[in-house]
C-alpha cells in the first residue's frame, strides 16, 4: 500500500572524493551499478517499495547525470499527481551548501511544507534491499526520536567518518562515536536515519543558530543525552561503496545467487530508467561463464567472471576477464582485459592489452579510446 | 474539440491467430511474445511513434484482457500524449444495431466517430501480426505524391512462393490494376503486407457503401479494396524493401525468432535511430554461470543459465537448470527448464517448468520419417512431469497434458 507517512530524502551527493574517477563527472547517486542500475535507484527503489510515494533527491554538484537518469521520476512510479519525486537542487543565496546541515537547512521549505510525520534521511552510496515498513514499525514500537540503521560486523575499511554506536540491550543508544578505533566486530551506521520531521527542522534550527554545521557531530552525537536514540540492525545484503576496490568487489559479488536473491527479490524489484535495448545476442563461439550480462550487449569472444552493462560489444577473440564495462563499452577483437573498470563509451581498440590486478584495478575514463 | 491529426493509425489487433493454437489460446496474437522481450503488437506500435505519427486505434475483439493490460495508457511507446495516443477499441453496445466486429472494415467502420474526432486526412491501416521495421511517414508521401485514393505495401516475394499471398499486379507507373488473391498462376511477386494508407474521405465513403452491402463480408481484402479497385479509384502500390515476416503460424513464428539469431537478416532491433519500444520487466541483468555454455543465442535480463544453450531465445525470468540443454528453440518469460531436460525445435510459453530428464522435441535428423516432424508446442502454464516426452510436432497445453498423461497411465 502506498502512503506511510514517511518523507524520503536522498543525498545525491555523498563522499563521491571515495570514487574518485567515477564520480568526476557524475554524483554518487547516478554511479553506474550492476550491469544496468545507478547507485541511487537502491534507495529510490527500497523507499518506492516501502510505501514512501514522496521522496526529495538533494543535489549539490555535477547533477546533470543524475537528473537524466530520474527524468520526472516515471521509472520508479514517483510522477505522480499527489507527492512523487522532487529534485532539490541548491537554492538561494551565493553560500555553497558545504554540509548536510546547510543541505537541510536550505531545504527547510520543502521540509515544512511536507505534511507527512516522519523523515527518512538516506546516503546513495548503499546497495541493499530493506524493507523500511520494519524501520518504521521499530520507530514507532520503541517510541523513538532517532532511528539509525545499522549492521554488526567489522567496521568496513575507508568508510569517511563511520558511526559507532553501543546499544543496551533493547537498541537504545547509549554511545555514538565517530571513526573511532575498533577492534573485531561492531555496530556502525549505513547511513540511514529517521525521524519525526518536525524534530528534524528543530534540531537543523538549533544547529545553525549555534553556527554548528555536522551532522553527525553537532545534530545526533550533541544530542545523544536528550533524544530517545535506537538502532535498527538491518542483517541482509548490503554494501557501502567506498573505494575503487569496495565498488569493483561489490560489482563481483552479485555473481554470487544469494546475493542476486537478496538483492532483486521479485517481491521488492530494483528499478531503473529503461533503455529499450534489445535482449543480449551471443554469436558464434562465444564463451560466457560467471558474467552478470545486460540487454543490447553483443557478444562473439570470451567473458569470465564479469559485469556487462547495457550495450557492450565483445569482438571476436576478446578476452574479458575480471572486468566491469560499462554501458556501450567497445571491446575490438582481440583484446585481453583483466581487473579493467571501464567507464561508459570506452571503445579498447583490436589487440590491445589491459591487466590490472584485484586490489588495483584500472580504471578506463568515459569516452576514452585505448 | 481535438487539434487535428493529419494522420490516424488503425491497427487490427482483434483476430483470434488460431494457427498458433495454444499460444493463443488466452492471449490475442499481437500479444504474443516475440523475440527474447517484445510482443508482436511492438512493431507496428514502434513503427508508428518512429515515423511520426502519434494517434492510434487498437482494434480489438479476441481475448483482449493481456493485451489492453499489456498496451495500458501507451507509455512505453510513448503513446501517452495529451491530445492523441494510442486507444484500445473494443466492439461496443449501441442503441440500435450493436455488433460484434464482423470483418477488418466493419472494424473501422465501427469506429468512425472515433477517427473524425481527430478529422484526418490520411488513415493508415495495420496489422497486428507482423514482424518489420518500417517508416510509414514515407509510404505516406508516396500516396500524397501519386495522389492516390489508396496505397498498398508491398514485398517481393520468391516467385515460387507467391502462391501463398495476395499478389498485386501493378501497371508501369505503380498503379494497381488487379488483385490477385493466392494465385495458381501468379503473375507479379508483389505480394501484399496488410499495410494500407487511406485518403480519409475516400475510405469512409467506401466504408459506408460496404456496409449497406448485404452480402459483403466486411473485408479490407475481399470487399473493399475490390470495389475501390472496380470504381476506377486511384490504387498504388508501395514497394517496401527490408524485413517482414508474417508470424501467424507456429514455423514461421519459430522462424522469426531464429532470424534476429542471423547476423545476416537485415533488421537490427539495437538501431539507435528505429528503437523497438516494449514494456520492460524489471529484472537484473542475466547470468550466465560457470559450466554454461551460450552461443547463437538472444537472452533476455532476468535468465539464469546453468546449462547449455544453442540456438535459442530465451525471454525474462528463464531458469535453465546445470545439465538442461536448449537448442533451436524458443522459451518465454518466467519458464524453468531443470536438470538434464532436452528441449529441441520447440516453443515453450510462459510459466512452465520441464521436469528433469524431459525430452521436448526433436532435431529433423533424429526422425526417420520427416512427415512427422515440426515444431513442438508446450502452452502456458504447463508443468511437465520428469522424464517425459513431448513428441516433435506436438502441441499441448496443461489441460490436454492431463487428458494425455490419464490416458497412458489406463494403458
Amino acid at each position: 500500500m502506498r502512503g506511510n507517512n514517511v518523507l524520503g530524502l536522498i543525498f545525491s551527493n555523498t563522499h563521491e572524493e571515495k570514487l574518485r574517477d567515477l564520480t568526476e563527472i557524475r554524483t554518487m547517486g547516478s554511479v553506474p551499478f550492476g550491469g544496468r542500475y545507478r547507485l541511487i535507484d537502491f534507495p529510490l527503489s527500497n523507499m518506492v517499495n516501502s510505501g514512501i510515494s514522496k521522496v526529495g533527491v538533494v543535489t549539490k554538484s555535477n547533477y546533470q547525470s543524475l537528473m537524466d537518469h530520474l527524468g520526472s521520476g516515471k521509472a520508479w512510479d514517483l510522477s505522480r499527481k499527489r507527492e512523487g519525486l522532487y529534485i532539490l537542487p541548491p537554492f538561494g543565496d551565493t553560500r555553497l551548501v558545504n554540509n548536510r546541515v546547510e543541505s537541510l537547512a536550505s531545504i527547510k521549505r520543502f521540509l515544512t511544507n511536507s505534511k507527512e510525520d516522519l523523515v527518512l534521511i538516506t546516503d546513495s552510496d548503499v546497495v541493499c534491499n530493506i524493507d523500511y515498513s520494519d524501520v518504521v514499525s521499530s520507530h514507532i514500537g520503541k517510541n523513538s526520536d532517532v532511528t539509525l540503521v545499522c549492521r554488526f560486523g567489522p567496521l568496513p575499511r575507508k568508510l569517511v567518518e563511520p558511526l559507532v554506536l553501543t546499544t543496551d540491550p533493547d537498541g537504545r543508544v547509549i554511545d555514538l562515536l565517530i571513526d573511532p578505533r575498533t577492534d573485531g566486530e561492531c555496530c556502525y551506521g549505513i547511513g540511514m536515519i529517521l525521524l519525526r520531521r518536525e524534530l528534524l527542522i528543530r534540531l537543523v534550527d538549533d544547529c545553525v543558530s549555534r553556527n554548528l554545521y555536522s551532522f553527525k557531530r553537532d545534530l545526533l552525537q550533541r544530542n545523544l543525552s536528550s533524544l530517545r536514540m535506537y538502532s535498527y540492525e538491518f542483517s541482509g545484503y548490503a554494501r557501502i561503496i567506498s573505494s575503487p576496490v569496495s565498488y569493483f568487489a561489490a560489482n563481483m559479488e552479485l555473481m554470487q545467487p544469494n546475493v542476486r536473491a537478496q538483492l532483486f527479490n521479485p517481491n521488492r524489484p530494483v528499478y531503473t530508467k529503461v533503455r529499450d535495448d534489445m535482449p543480449a545476442r551471443y554469436g558464434l563461439g562465444s564463451e560466457v561463464s560467471n558474467s552478470l550480462v545486460a540487454d543490447g550487449c553483443v557478444i562473439d569472444g570470451e567473458v569470465r567472471n564479469s559485469v556487462l552493462f547495457r550495450g557492450v560489444r565483445v569482438g571476436k577473440g576478446a578476452v574479458v576477464e575480471n572486468c566491469v564495462v560499462l554501458q556501450d563499452g567497445q571491446i575490438r577483437p582481440g583484446c585481453k582485459m583483466k581487473y579493467v573498470i571501464t567507464d561508459k563509451d570506452v571503445l579498447i581498440q583490436s589487440d590491445r592489452s589491459l591487466l590490472g590486478f584485484e586490489s588495483y584495478p584500472i580504471f578506463i575514463s568515459k569516452g576514452s579510446v585505448v | 474539440m481535438f487539434p487535428k491529426q493529419q494522420v490516424v493509425a488503425m491497427l487490427l489487433a482483434g483476430g483470434q491467430g488460431s494457427r498458433l493454437g495454444v499460444l493463443t489460446k488466452n492471449l490475442a496474437k499481437p500479444a504474443v511474445p516475440y523475440g527474447g522481450k517484445y510482443r508482436i503488437i511492438d512493431f507496428p506500435l514502434s513503427n508508428c511513434v518512429n515515423s511520426g505519427i502519434e494517434t492510434v486505434g487498437v482494434l480489438t475483439q479476441y481475448q483482449p484482457m493481456i493485451l489492453n493490460e499489456y498496451i495500458g495508457n501507451g507509455q512505453p511507446w510513448d503513446l501517452d500524449s495529451m491530445n492523441a495516443g494510442v486507444h484500445v477499441l473494443p466492439p461496443f453496445q449501441r442503441s440500435r444495431r450493436s455488433d460484434w466486429y464482423k470483418g477488418t472494415a466493419n472494424a473501422i467502420y465501427q469506429n468512425i466517430p472515433f477517427i473524425e474526432r481527430y478529422n484526418p486526412d490520411y488513415v493508415v491501416v495495420l496489422s497486428g501480426d507482423h514482424i518489420y521495421k518500417m517508416d510509414y511517414s514515407r509510404m505516406i508521401a508516396f500516396h500524397k505524391e501519386k495522389e492516390a485514393d489508396c496505397t498498398i505495401a508491398t514485398i517481393e516475394v520468391p516467385m515460387e512462393e507467391a502462391s501463398r499471398f495476395g499478389i498485386l499486379n501493378t501497371n508501369p507507373d505503380g498503379s494497381v490494376y488487379e488483385f490477385d488473391e493466392k494465385p495458381k498462376a501468379p503473375k507479379s511477386n508483389q505480394a501484399s503486407m496488410g499495410i494500407y494508407v487511406f485518403s480519409w474521405n475516400k475510405l469512409r465513403s467506401y466504408l459506408e457503401e460496404d456496409e449497406a452491402a448485404p452480402k459483403s463480408s466486411n473485408d479490407f481484402g475481399k470487399d473493399v479494396l475490390p470495389a475501390m479497385l472496380n470504381a476506377g479509384e486511384r490504387i498504388f502500390a508501395y514497394r517496401f524493401e527490408g524485413y517482414w515476416k508474417d508470424v501467424g503460424t507456429i514455423d514461421s513464428l519459430w522462424e522469426s525468432n531464429m532470424d534476429l539469431l542471423d547476423p545476416n537478416i537485415p533488421m537490427d532491433l539495437n538501431e539507435e535511430s528505429w528503437k523497438i519500444f516494449t514494456r520492460n520487466p524489471v529484472m537484473p541483468p542475466h547470468y550466465v554461470a560457470k559450466g554454461a555454455r551460450v552461443q547463437n543465442s538472444l537472452v533476455a535480463e532476468g535468465c539464469t543459465v546453468y546449462g547449455e544453450i544453442d540456438f535459442a531465445v530465451l525471454f525474462s525470468g528463464v531458469y535453465i537448470a546445470p545439465g538442461a540443454v536448449v537448442r533451436d528453440s524458443i522459451i518465454m518469460p518466467n519458464t524453468r527448464i531443470e536438470e538434464g531436460a532436452v528441449v529441441q525445435y520447440a516453443i515453450v510459453a510462459e510459466e512452465c517448468v520441464i521436469g528433469g530428464g524431459a525430452k521436448i522435441g526433436a532435431r529433423p535428423e533424429d526422425i526417420v520419417n520427416k512427415e512427422e516432424w515440426g515444431v513442438a508446442v508446450v502452452g502456458n502454464g504447463c508443468a511437465i512431469p520428469p522424464g517425459s516426452v513431448v513428441a516433435p510436432k506436438s502441441m499441448i497445453d496443461s489441460e490436454s497434458f492431463a487428458q494425455e498423461a490419464v490416458k497412458n497411465a489406463r494403458k
